[in-house]
């Protein structure tokens, strides 16, 4: 019989460092093992005819899954980890195997989130429900959309239903949990399963409150599930109870923990973490040892990304249109620099990001450079080339993140750094911060519909606005917003745990997991604008015969946000620490820790076609600025301009992630390639060393866009940065391609 | 000599890669003795369009941008309009931006290239120096002025040893006569402080500016150039041994 420690001697050959063998520490195992790369990009390897083949056999499904919505969907058996039989997409050539269901882009059914939103996809797309599952979802088994309603208040579904606060995840997948799944490859499933055994173990000494017992409960469904994980392996040929032994297993493994995870939750974002270094090691060691050589290095990273750009998810057009497209956030988080200073880039980091070349653009998995001025400048270079040729690389602090959450932070979604298996969040969309003016303005009436939804306050009735006096009754809206804010967050989190609980995401964590509350605001730009045009300038307000505030005209020059003018910025500061202060007066679910985003994703349209006319001059229904983005056009003086109001906004009040999405010319960058690429570093460094954190970075021009918008056959691969991930442009709606053309390009002129 | 507290200003930007290396602060002054007429910027020909400033003021904001100028590896850029109209001006900004460690270019067509002491010259770190065309009708009929300045302007900096790039305009018609880019190769090829030649393409992005000012743009049914013809002038450029961009 092969003991575990043969085992281990053989699958861990020529690795070194101890700590991570006698404990589960992915992170203490990469520093002990990782080779960092200063080197360029020359190594780097085209597609071979076998990556070309498969990937020609995929996407030729794409046009047809475009013009119908979906390609294919199995109504009738609701997901798990084990529900599906096998599937390929070419048997003989995959490298790296395993599907959602048993046919590629074929959706699978997700109901512990919420009958309703599958029964409404289904139907969307032209598929009847299945009986029997609308019976057992119907009838035997509540679901998380059941639960909160339940205990949802009258006031929670009405601040719903404005829209004053949205976009909560109360009826589907709440996502944004990275599971670690490096571990399946570093350690295989029998050993994390003893490891969770033994967390198990030290709660059963511990008295039976509800805490202990939901612990306790939440422990056995993981290890459950890492049972389940080795099944669905078993039935594609792979043995993860044990450690992988090469670099394929190695990252075939990682992707079985990963695809466990999307084969039983329709996450909002099911990101993948930090997995490219970590990788690294395998590979290289297979490289060393002669067994592989470049060329299937890269095929074996090309055959991964095939799977993680063909994830798909069952979910309704309305979902999609405030998405855009059907963003899966399958977040990868490459580069950054180690504590000990060493990089932590490696030629696998280059690997990944070649992907774009050798399979061509695409907006999953959604590559995330942890950026810092110290990257080595050839990895920097190559980023920037990757981002002028393709538009699909965004850009976060790493001097930001590694203080904070450590060097072994991952992107989870667009912005919200989590220290990987170590860290979870509650994501809890956002509030909108202009509405909440407007309801401030009319004393908690709705300025579109006229009802009254917060609780009844004076309205402010002179014919200008004072700022003074509205200020003061902003705070008190805002007070009345974050304490309803979070307690709904609470409510939909607490069933989300009890129905629609994450088994093997967190059983890719340890036990206890720091947990943070994901608020996050929407409309800041809107807001602040408003607030400095009735500080600077006079508003004068429009009311009509109910009294209600409905429009707004403005007299004398005022300053916007975006800029880089203190006037202005200094208020979109105040709102940011104002309202995480308020965030914080109010108890969380399971004590997590409150954070808050400045991000809005695609939905700065939605939110703003549901909200009224503005101080600032937007008009109703026009779209906010993404993110922390300055509005529109009024920033006047350039991306760095631009880019330092917004990197002013202080990261420690905002700890889920500060989105600024740029556009700029090719011209705005230089007359060359390598002039570019040197510049667009220029202006990243220079960005994170002023302490911005985010940056989407699209490097376009309008006239590409309008005829692609025209011509939407001519782009199937266009892909652009909007607000933490990327899409492609020609599957946006006609209105969100509208926005994006109306943002500001910064070019040369 | 007087000290020179205050010029008039259009505006200030922050570009990347066309106002000189990196990322930069480039500040717009009012008034030139030239009327290109393809010039983009309408706007900055009177010195009384322009609004009053103080080198405080515009040192006041440059500072806002220092670091990020400077980790993006560029700097400040006086551009405008003809800088060159304000020697004293433009010398106190590109003297306190000297002192201060930033990196400093000038944008000029050189017409005035006399009124730049060498003083001046010594606290500019790149000229940027747009020579409209080598023939001197042409020149004359473009921008109602001299050539000669410019070349003379341009024998200096290379003694000096101050570096230039210098930014050639092409105009399908005006300025894209072969000899003449001949010509103005061969003379750049002689001088030693050249860097880099920037072919920029014409645009008609400044025609509404045309419009606001009520004035009209002689160049509105020139066409631009197509790409051939702006890679055959960089050719003829880089026939010279010149970095042609």
């Amino acid at each position: 019989m092969t003991t575990v420690a043969s085992i281990e001697a053989s699958v861990w050959r020529g690795f070194v460092g101890e700590r991570w063998r006698d404990r589960v520490d992915v992170r203490d195992f990469i520093q002990a093992n990782y080779t960092p790369y200063e080197g360029g990009s020359a190594f780097l390897v085209g597609p071979t005819g076998r990556t070309l083949a498969v990937w020609r056999k995929v996407s030729a499904l794409f046009p047809e899954e475009r013009r119908k919505g979906i390609l294919d969907v199995d109504p009738g058996t609701p997901s798990t980890i084990t529900s599906h039989r096998p599937g390929f997409i070419d048997r003989e050539r995959e490298l790296i195997v395993g599907l959602q269901t048993d046919a590629p882009l074929r959706r699978a059914i997700m109901p512990n989130g919420g009958l309703r939103m599958v029964e409404n996809g289904l139907k969307a797309y032209g598929y009847k429900a299945d009986p029997f599952v609308t019976r057992v979802f119907g009838t035997y088994r509540k679901t998380h959309n059941d639960g909160v309603f339940d205990a949802y208040t009258p006031e929670m579904r009405a601040v719903r239903k404005a829209g004053i606060i949205t976009g909560l995840p109360d009826a589907y997948g709440r996502g944004r949990i990275i599971g670690d799944y490096r571990r399946v490859a570093l350690y295989g499933t029998a050993r994390l399963i003893r490891a969770k055994r033994a967390e198990r173990a030290l709660l059963d000494e511990r008295p039976s409150g509800a805490d202990v017992i939901r612990d306790r409960e939440e422990l056995a469904e993981q290890i459950r599930a890492l049972g389940e994980l080795n099944e669905m392996a078993t039935s594609y040929g792979c043995d993860v109870s044990r450690p992988a032994a090469t670099a394929q297993e190695a990252v075939q493994w990682l992707y079985l923990g990963f695809l466990a995870a999307v084969k039983e939750q329709n996450g909002a974002a099911m990101s993948l973490g930090r997995t490219s270094t970590f990788l690294d090691v395998y590979l290289q060691r297979d490289l060393e040892e002669g067994s592989i050589d470049e060329s299937r290095a890269q095929e074996l990273i090309d055959d991964f990304v095939i799977k993680l750009r063909i994830v798909r998810f069952l979910r309704t057009p309305e979902y999609d249109a405030l998405f855009s497209g059907d963003p899966t956030w399958v977040t990868e988080s490459i580069g950054g620099i180690g504590a000990d200073g060493r990089p932590l880039v490696t030629r696998t980091s280059f690997r990944f990001l070649q992907t774009l070349y050798n399979l061509g653009p695409a907006p999953e998995p959604n590559l995330t450079v942890l950026w810092s001025p110290r990257l080595p400048s050839g990895f920097k270079e190559f980023c920037a080339q990757a981002s002028i040729d393709t538009s699909a690389v965004q850009y976060e602090s790493d001097e930001l993140m590694r203080p904070r959450t450590g060097d072994d932070t991952a992107i989870a979604c667009c912005v919200s750094a989590m220290a990987v298996g170590k860290q979870m969040q509650f994501f809890g969309a956002r509030v909108n911060l202009a509405k909440a003016l407007l309801y401030a303005i009319n004393g908690g009436r709705d300025e579109m519909s006229g009802e009254q939804i917060a609780p009844e306050a004076p309205a402010l009735t002179g014919e200008y606005l004072e700022y003074k006096e509205l200020s003061a009754a902003y705070d008190r809206m805002l007070d009345w917003l974050a304490a309803t804010y979070v307690n709904t967050l609470n409510v939909i989190h607490y069933m989300h745990d009890k129905y629609a609980y994450e088994r093997i995401e967190m059983a890719l964590h340890d036990h206890p997991v720091h947990r943070f509350m994901a608020c996050g605001i929407a409309g800041l730009s809107v807001a602040a604008d408003s607030l400095s045009a009735v500080k600077y300038a006079r508003v004068r307000v429009i009311r009509d015969s109910t009294g209600l505030a409905v429009d707004y005209e403005t007299e004398g020059e005022w300053p916007a946000y975006g800029n880089n003018d203190d006037r202005a910025d200094a208020i979109a500061i105040g709102l940011v620490e104002s309202f995480m202060a308020k965030v914080r007066e109010h108890p969380t679910y399971r004590n997590a820790e409150h954070t808050q985003s400045v991000l809005t994703i695609t939905s700065n349209v939605v939110y703003g076609k549901h909200t009224g006319n503005t101080p600032d001059g937007r008009r109703a229904g026009q779209p906010f600025a993404p993110g922390a983005n300055p509005m529109n056009g009024r920033d006047r003086h350039g991306v760095a301009a631009s880019a330092l109001s917004v990197a002013k906004l202080p990261y420690e009040q905002a700890r889920d992630g500060i989105s600024l999405t740029t556009t700029i010319t090719p011209e705005g960058l230089g007359h060359d390639p390598v002039e570019r690429a040197g510049n667009l570093v220029g202006i990243l460094d220079a960005y994170v060393s002023s302490g911005g954190f985010h940056m989407n970075v699209n490097v376009l021009d309008r006239a590409t866009l309008e005829d692609a918008m025209e011509h939407p056959e001519k782009y199937p691969e266009l892909t652009i940065r909007v607000s933490g991930y990327a899409v492609n442009f020609v599957r946006l709606t006609r209105e969100q391609q509208l926005d994006v053309i109306s943002r500001t390009f910064h070019g040369a002129l | 000599m007087k000290t020179v507290t205050s010029g008039r200003i259009h505006s200030w930007d922050l570009s990347t890669g066309v106002d000189g290396p990196g990322t930069r602060f480039a500040l717009f002054v009012n008034g030139c003795p030239l009327r290109c007429l393809y010039c983009a910027n309408p706007d900055t020909w009177h010195m009384r369009d322009g609004r009053e400033a103080t080198v405080d003021e515009v040192m006041a904001e440059i500072d806002k941008y220092r670091a990020f100028v400077t980790t993006a590896g560029g700097g400040v850029t006086i551009t405008g309009g003809e800088p060159l109209l304000q020697p004293a001006f433009t010398g106190a900004v590109l003297r306190r931006c000297k002192e201060s460690g930033l990196h400093t270019a000038l944008d000029t067509s050189g017409f005035l290239g006399a009124r730049a002491t060498d003083e001046l010259l010594a606290d500019t770190d790149l000229v940027l120096l747009d020579i409209k065309s080598f023939d001197i009708g042409t020149y004359r009929k473009l921008t109602g002025g001299e050539l000669a300045p410019t070349l003379n302007f341009a024998t200096r900096l290379d003694r000096l040893e101050t570096p230039v790039w210098i930014r050639y305009v092409l105009v399908p018609g005006w300025t894209d006569d072969e000899r003449a880019v001949a010509g103005l190769g061969a003379f750049l090829a002689g001088l030693r402080n050249v860097q880099r030649v920037d072919v920029l393409p014409f645009h008609k992005l400044g025609a509404h500016k045309y419009d606001a000012l009520g004035i009209p743009f002689p160049l509105r049914d020139t066409p631009v150039p197509d790409p051939d013809l702006a890679a055959r002038v960089r050719g003829q450029f880089r026939e010279y041994g010149l970095r042609a961009l």
